[in-house]
């Protein structure tokens, strides 16, 4: 059998004191749609981090495609196939669009070194960037700066960035938070799209959101998983209306 | 993949800023000619500001560009105007090959010190750099570095050789304003390069967004070392240029003022635009002398007051609001 894309055991971090996940496990095989729901609190950004590195865990493992990757610098990940998303937009605001796309293109690529030659002049980074600017229906942003870009647009950007790096296994927190209503839409529609080889976990509040894009969802609270399962599984689940479902005022 | 036409791309190719070489970057060096034949008597006084415009520029491709806080540059300066001192006496009186001691022990400096300093941001930045430039200070003045650096008396006595074997330094100064204004331009020409390529894309990322630059995959801080010792190479021409010129070498090029001048040339001028550096360096110089020229007590007063008038005005420095200016008025479109 094949490795799961991206294997977590028994994760715990602690802020001094404070144990903010406690005893973490997930496995999501190539292709899975995993979401992770659960109260404010509850942990769910932590463990984004802890999975893309930027926060040490205190105990536990992470794999990727069965290779162990809980001491990595977080660009070594990245360098192995993990991308992300961050609940605030994560741009570069004074650059264009086409430039922030472009600097993924250039990452993936190891460009980013070279002292020589003219970004302008890289058909594998203008190029790449026209057809992925083309592909999400970007192609007017091209030239404008993030800086002043509505944020809805920004959330469409950042996974612009991602898919740049052609990831194995992308991590979205919260992509619909801040967003309009029908900018929702687009961006689920972007999210349906993506590749069925590309494996996702997905943070996000927007029930409707979660329910349409997921198999199964992991649901956390106070650090620790609840329980998991198939999307039915959860909508059915008493103790998940409970915590979450039931605290929540829909709008 | 979807079919791409030509057009898609070169909108696209629009997206990408470019520093591209104009007739504009012609402008700086004319008037530098234009000056040589009708205002010989500043001649000199050209010749210093060239050599802030260079050291301004090295800083600009750190601090415009990279986002690093240097407040040590002159340690950079320093290193480069002692190389390229000790050269002369000890090595060969050969001024090119001077430079290019300088500047490789510039890039030197910053591959020992970028280690250290640059996995720090911000505030920590600014005092790391600072406490560096300090060190290297005291360190030249050691009872056990006298015999090197020549302590407080500094280097002196040396000779330089004629610019390819050619033109001499003569006593007025016309040999050393050529030559200074073939290495700003030069410096100026690596900047440029440097700006424009897929590195210097690298580095404005790097200066907006960090975090997400590693989350990109790349390695932060090895590239703001590559930077740091580019920019290092580049400010140890400037010293090296310095000592060459003036024959001297002295405690003074490793001060803590060269660093803070520096920062307030591109706060005048603008950082992370390059011309900012030549305007800003410009203006600070002559702006020094003349006020110096009238008072030569209170002249300070004068530097300081014009840095409260920018800032306060144009707080993207003078070229800032040039740009802002023409931009306003539709001369040049984004």
């Amino acid at each position: 059998m094949a490795a799961p894309a991206l294997a977590i055991e028994g994760i715990s971090k602690n802020f001094g004191g404070l144990r903010v996940s406690r005893d973490i496990s997930l496995s999501l095989p190539v292709g899975a749609r995993h979401a992770l729901i659960g109260p404010n609190g509850a942990g769910k950004t932590t463990l984004v981090n802890l999975i893309s590195g930027l926060l040490q865990p205190s105990s536990g493992r992470i794999a990727l495609d069965g290779v162990d990757i809980t001491n990595l610098a977080p660009e070594r990940r990245v360098g192995l196939g993990l991308a992300r998303t961050f609940q605030i937009s994560s741009l570069f605001p004074s650059l264009t669009v086409a430039e922030n796309v472009g600097l993924a293109f250039e990452a993936r690529f190891g460009l980013d070194r070279r002292l020589w030659g003219r970004v302008r002049s890289r058909p594998e980074i203008v190029e790449g960037t026209a057809a992925l600017l083309q592909s999400l229906g970007l192609l007017e942003l091209a030239r404008k700066r993030v800086a002043d870009l509505p944020y809805g647009q920004r959330r469409l950007v950042e996974i612009a960035l991602v898919l740049a790096l052609e990831p194995k296994t992308l991590l979205l927190d919260e992509p619909a938070a801040g967003l309009a209503v029908s900018d929702r839409g687009a961006l689920l529609d972007l999210l349906l799209r993506l590749p069925e080889a590309l494996t996702i976990l997905v943070i996000e509040h927007d029930m409707s959101l979660v329910f349409r894009l997921a198999q199964r969802i992991t649901v956390l609270v106070e650090g620790q998983v609840m329980t998991e399962g198939s999307v039915a599984d959860i909508r059915a689940d008493p103790r998940v209306r409970d915590v979450y479902l039931g605290t929540r005022s829909h709008g | 993949m979807a079919v791409l036409d030509r057009d898609t791309i070169n909108a696209v190719r629009e997206g990408f800023t470019r520093h591209r070489l104009s007739w504009i970057d012609t402008l700086p060096f004319l008037f530098a000619a234009l000056m040589y034949f009708f205002a010989a008597r500043y001649l000199p006084l050209g010749t210093q500001v060239m050599i802030q415009v260079a050291f301004a520029l090295s800083l600009d491709l750190a601090l415009g560009y990279g986002g690093i806080d240097s407040l040590g540059h002159v340690a950079f300066f320093g290193m480069g105007a002692y190389a390229a001192g000790l050269y002369a006496l000890y090595v060969s009186s050969e001024p090119l090959s001077g430079l290019a001691v300088a500047a490789c022990i510039g890039a030197l400096t910053g591959l020992v010190t970028g280690p250290l300093v640059l996995r720090a941001r911000g505030l920590t930045v600014v005092m790391l750099t600072l406490a560096i430039a300090t060190m290297l200070h005291e360190l030249a003045n050691t009872s056990a570095m006298k015999p090197i650096t020549g302590g407080a008396d500094g280097l002196f006595g040396f000779k330089i050789a004629p610019v390819f074997g050619m033109f001499s330094f003569d006593l007025y100064g016309r040999t050393a304003y050529w030559y200074s204004l073939g290495v700003v331009a030069f410096v100026f020409i690596i900047c440029k390069l440097v700006v424009n390529s897929p590195f210097g894309l690298a580095v404005r990322g790097m200066r907006d967004n960090p975090v997400r630059m590693r989350m990109l995959g790349v390695n932060v801080t090895a590239r703001l070392v590559t930077l740091y010792c580019v920019s290092g190479a580049l400010a140890a021409m400037a010293g090296g240029l310095s000592a060459q010129v003036t024959k001297l070498v002295g405690l003074d090029s490793l001060a803590f003022l060269v660093s803070g001048n520096a920062l307030v040339m591109l706060i005048l001028g603008g950082a992370g635009r390059l011309y900012g550096a030549i305007v800003g360096a410009t203006v600070f110089v002559a702006l020094s002398d003349r006020a110096a020229a009238i008072d030569p007590f209170n002249w300070l007063f004068a530097v300081g007051g014009v840095l409260i008038l920018a800032v306060r005005f144009a707080p993207q420095g003078i070229v800032g609001l040039i740009a802002d200016w023409s931009q306003r008025l539709g001369w040049v479109r984004r």
